[in-house]
């Protein structure tokens, strides 16, 4: 067993062997979400607070069943609905929450660096949820849990990770994961969204797609994120479709049992056609569902991380 | 540190184990509604030698599951993330006579938390307990029905139970630190 951190803020200053230990441990609480009662008492008592300053649907509905079923209090903080429009800073927002005592802060926030900032501020587990374009660690972890339950390993596996890089935390947090895990890391998208500068990442960079999917395990695909980006990167959709989508015709050239994964939001017919999101290889709902186990085994994992770090007997 | 003392030795844990296979027959005259269920880990291979065991006095198979306590400790804010371990119940439990089986018997809170997990599972008709070793300090009102051996310990001694499914390398040893 080899967990003592309080906090989950990035990919990047784990070791292999955490990165393990969690996949290890949601093996477990997968398992939990499979019976009739789904429900455990592990963090009964604790107080979880989901603090989403940037919109998320997926992410947050998985943390908060998560939170749930691990038998947590919970408390949501959107920044639709919170004094955070009302002008408080995050720092003002952070000493409030720890006001309440609360244990565990999940936060999702535009910028980069902001979990980072309340784990040096508060004396709660802060976790992030994805921060601006730095990382979103949670993903990363399911992805590395689906591929390694589908695949048995990762280590000499070829992951190709298709789309837009450049502004994408989830391709941050998953080159980390993957690459630490000793798979072969590819990279492809548009030259302006997927730059060479990458390469100092531990991975391959290329912007012919076919050669990038042609000898890969594993194609993720990243959704082009339009509100990130503040001038024209490429000429439009329908020029990414016919130069960078998964097409029916580049499925058909890759090998038989490659395996199709996207972090969603999809958008059908931009960056994948729609009847290879719901093909029998496509893994994009078992990422759901392992986004729960993970999301539970980094609570219980940090959980621990907090008390005095010797193993009782 | 002193060399450990062998509590129990290879044909002492075959004694035991058939000795307590013997008592839980003895206890339960409906042998089909006994399932055996092992604690992680080290209840685990003794969950399935006790299986083999029953299976032989009672002349049909008798089901063994795993159980997995972690999720269930009432310590996991005061110590690091317990390493969780697979929960396999491949059967219903409910109104069956649950036998849950551990290696050693000291505060009582994996039996605690235990009991507790099984309820997740559904509703068993009774629970009783099997150790192979006994070794005292509770700290709750539980009390073992069948023993292997009963051996008083000191809190700062250290049992260590070595038993796997095949036997092979049976041996139960306490260290003094």
């Amino acid at each position: 067993m080899s967990w003592n951190r309080k906090h989950l803020l990035d990919i990047e200053s784990l070791t292999p062997e955490e990165i393990i230990t969690v996949l290890d441990t949601a093996r477990a609480f997968k398992a939990v979400g499979e019976r009739a009662i789904k429900k455990v008492p592990a963090l009964r008592g604790k107080t979880v607070v989901n603090l989403f300053v940037e919109p998320s649907t997926r992410t947050r509905i998985s943390f908060e069943l998560s939170e749930q079923r691990l038998s947590a209090d919970i408390i949501n903080f959107t920044a639709e609905a919170s004094s955070l429009k009302k002008g408080e800073t995050l720092k003002d927002t952070a000493r409030n929450l720890q006001a309440l005592n609360t244990d565990f802060i999940v936060i999702r926030h535009s910028a980069s660096g902001a979990p980072s900032f309340l784990a040096r501020e508060l004396n709660a587990s802060v976790i992030n949820a994805g921060d601006g374009a730095h990382e979103h660690p949670t993903q990363a972890l399911l992805d590395a849990f689906t591929i390694r339950e589908r695949k048995g390993r990762i280590a000499g596996l070829n992951v190709t990770i298709l789309g837009d890089i450049l502004y994408s935390r989830v391709a941050r947090s998953d080159i980390w994961a993957l690459t630490k895990l000793g798979a072969n890391v590819t990279l492809c998208g548009p030259s302006t969204l997927v730059p060479r500068v990458f390469e100092q990442m531990g991975c391959r960079v290329t912007h012919d797609v076919d050669e990038a999917i042609r000898e890969a395990d594993i194609i993720n695909l990243l959704r082009i994120q339009h509100e990130r980006q503040r001038k024209t990167m490429f000429p439009g959709l329908g020029e990414y479709t016919s130069l960078f989508g998964l097409t029916k015709a580049r499925l058909a050239r890759t090998r038989p049992d490659a395996l199709i994964m996207h972090p969603g939001p999809i958008n059908r017919g931009v960056e994948i056609d729609s009847n290879i999101a719901d093909c029998e290889r496509s893994l994009i709902l078992e990422q759901v569902t392992n986004g729960l186990a993970v999301r539970m085994a980094v609570l219980f994992l940090v959980n621990g991380g907090k008390g005095p770090h010797e193993v009782a007997p | 540190m002193p060399e450990p003392i062998i509590v129990l030795d290879r044909a002492a844990i075959q004694r035991g184990l058939a000795r307590i296979a013997h008592e839980i027959a003895e206890r339960n005259e409906d042998s089909q509604a006994v399932v055996l269920i092992g604690i992680q880990k080290g209840g685990v291979p003794l969950a399935r030698r006790l299986s083999a065991l029953l299976a032989g006095i009672w002349g049909h198979p008798v089901r063994a599951g795993d159980l997995d306590v972690s999720m269930h400790r009432d310590d996991l804010d005061q110590r690091l993330a317990p390493d969780v371990q697979p929960t396999v119940i491949p059967f219903d439990i409910t109104g069956k006579t649950v036998v849950l089986v551990d290696d050693v018997l000291f505060s009582g809170r994996t039996t605690r938390a235990a009991m507790d997990a099984l309820n997740d599972f559904g509703r068993p008709k009774r629970i009783q307990l099997a150790v192979l070793v006994d070794r005292g300090h509770r700290e709750l009102p539980i009390k073992a029905d069948f023993v292997g051996k009963n051996y008083p310990t000191a809190r700062t001694e250290t049992i260590r139970v070595k038993v796997d499914e095949s036997g092979g390398a049976d041996e139960v040893t306490l260290e003094r630190k």
